[in-house]
């Protein structure tokens, strides 16, 4: 069977805890922690594959974020962990069936199109059967508690050569489709009447949109899994966006969220105990909290200061 | 020099939706140049005129020509600023990227830097400054006013150099003093630029000092004239099928009572 990842990933929890208890230590030679990082090729297929998720989530979470499409997002991920649980049920690489289930739902869901929206207990109602589904394909297959591990919260750390070959592939195509339509996806995105008007294909962009990112979810899901996917694929798009840059360069600095959040998380996990999701999702929220901090506090300024101005002058 | 061409030719022309239709038998000519007020009540069919210029929308009887051709969808001759706001307030666009899309946002592919943004750059710049946008047009747009959003939107429909603009409610939300500002400015761009203007208006009045003529769509037709040959109790009633008064105040305001609340009550009123 081919499922390397979660083979691997399920070795590893095997054999992990006991092992991982002996985490290796971190020095303050920088070189030489680097070196210790990547001595493994389990931590090089891993960076390698963090990498090429991080970049891809960078610069289609910046348009999730425009679009106010974070709910797809979701959905488009326990899609994914169905098709990804048949795969492994059926003996083919779960990222393909990944990539194939949550491809064919994002097709239906931007046919639909204005249809969708305003529609989310119907699509929670179809989302949980999903996951259920996935129950089910998990129960027909032995490594039933891992695989939903795997799955669920991502197991980098157990990704194979194979599936660092398959994101490449995908991820490459992904930012080849943004690329081709960046401006009139940018015009749809935030302008769909004036855009239509101009002459952009609005109902094929969105469609077209909501492949690449079912082929983003799918990828990330290898990283953070099908529960952590914001992590990776709005909470950057939603920093920047407090940024106000211009889209270029807003993009630029997505990815490089997403590329700080991934690698300091691998870094950080590799020399200690606990999960890479964990310091993942907890790079990203801290960095989304500190975006935030500014304007939380100049909005309770006023009220903080206000008594204090008013004592002062009866003073 | 533009071709002395009408902008706008409607034969027996009819609009509508499905079966259903909005209003029919509007025959009518815009000149070049012209700047015309359209006019009427809520669901009349205003922003259907519009949609059918645009090329989104088939007319379901007569013929539009537009520009010297039919309708055609990405026509780069034709600016247009839609009714509602586009964006949340949350957006992270910033007004000069906005403006931006209008000049080259409906090309496929990804901008390289170089020559050509440099020169896209200033063609950007040249609008924002032609509505006085410089002070906010770095602002996210989520951030700025009705107005001043009204005016880069304005800006985004100049930048492709447009030879027929179509604005819908440019006046909305605005207060009455702004209002008039925003017909003023149009006006004066519309006659530098040599441009051709259809603005659609719930109110006649911001619009009486800077309009040549109203096309006042009514229940089911059209009326095309001067404000002073249209906005009368003879042709109103008959656009409304319903009695219709008009009254004028000192100051040469225009009052159309006897219609649905929206229309008897100007702004302001």
């Amino acid at each position: 069977m081919a499922t390397d990842g979660l083979r691997a990933a399920l070795l590893l929890a095997q054999a992990g805890a006991p092992a991982r208890r002996t985490s290796p230590r971190a020095s303050w030679d920088v070189v030489a922690d680097v070196r210790q990082l990547l001595h493994y090729p389990f931590m090089r297929h891993a960076f390698a594959a963090g990498t090429i998720v991080a970049v891809v989530a960078g610069v289609v979470g910046y348009f999730v974020v425009l679009r106010r499409s974070s709910f797809a997002a979701h959905a488009l991920s326990h899609v994914g962990f169905a098709g990804a649980t048949g795969a492994v049920v059926v003996g083919v690489n779960p990222v393909a069936g990944l990539l194939v289930f949550s491809s064919v739902a994002a097709g239906i869901m931007g046919a639909l199109g204005q249809r969708v929206k305003g529609r989310d207990v119907t699509i929670g109602i179809v989302l949980a059967w999903t996951l259920g589904l996935g129950v089910l394909f998990l129960s027909l297959y032995t490594g039933y508690a891992t695989e939903a591990y795997a799955l669920l919260f991502g197991e980098i750390l157990g990704i194979s050569q194979r599936d660092v070959a398959v994101t490449a592939i995908a991820g490459a195509a992904t930012l080849v489709a943004v690329a081709a339509v960046y401006r009139p996806l940018l015009f749809a995105s935030v302008d769909e009447d004036v855009a239509a008007a101009r002459g952009v294909p609005v109902r094929a962009l969105s469609a077209g949109f909501m492949v690449m990112l079912a082929v983003a979810v799918s990828v990330a899901v290898q990283v953070v899994g099908v529960l952590l996917i914001f992590s990776l694929l709005v909470t950057p798009g939603a920093i920047v966006e407090r940024l106000a840059l211009r889209p270029g360069r807003a993009m630029a600095v997505s990815v490089a969220l997403a590329l700080a959040f991934t690698w300091a998380g691998l870094s950080v996990a590799y020399f200690s105990p606990y999960p890479v999701s964990f310091f993942i999702t907890t790079f990203a929220f801290a960095a989304y909290l500190s975006a935030r901090l500014p304007a939380a506090v100049t909005a309770v300024a006023p009220a903080v200061r206000g008594p204090r101005r008013g004592w002062r002058a009866r003073g | 020099m533009h071709a002395v061409e009408p902008a706008v030719v409607a034969r027996d022309l009819a609009a509508g939706y499905g079966t259903e239709t909005v209003w029919a038998g509007a025959t009518f000519e815009i000149g070049a140049g012209e700047m015309v007020g359209v006019l009427g009540p809520n669901g009349a069919g205003k922003s259907t005129l519009l949609r059918l210029l645009l090329g989104l929308l088939r007319p379901q009887r007569g013929t539009v020509q537009v520009l010297g051709r039919p309708p055609m969808r990405g026509n780069p001759d034709i600016g247009y600023v839609p009714q509602r706001r586009p964006t949340t307030d949350e957006t992270s666009i910033r007004g000069v990227d906005l403006v931006r899309l209008g000049l080259d946002g409906h090309r496929w592919g990804t901008p390289l830097p170089g020559r050509r943004q440099r020169a896209a750059g200033r063609r950007v710049a040249d609008a924002v400054a032609a509505v006085a946008a410089q002070p906010y047009a770095g602002r996210p747009v989520g951030q700025l006013s009705g107005g001043e959003l009204q005016r880069l939107l304005l800006a985004q429909a100049l930048v492709g150099e447009p030879t027929l603009l179509l604005l819908d409610e440019p006046l909305a939300s605005l207060d009455l003093r702004h209002q008039a500002g925003m017909a003023a400015l149009v006006s004066d761009l519309a006659r530098e630029l040599g441009l051709t203007v259809l603005l659609i208006a719930h109110d006649v009045n911001p619009l009486l000092p800077v309009i040549d003529r109203v096309l006042y769509i009514g229940r089911g037709g059209v009326a095309i004239g001067t404000p002073g040959e249209v906005i009368t109790p003879e042709v109103l009633s008959r656009l409304y099928e319903a009695p219709v008064e008009v009254l004028e105040d000192s100051r040469g305001r225009l009052f159309v009572v006897g219609l649905e609340d929206e229309v008897s009550h100007p702004h302001g009123y």
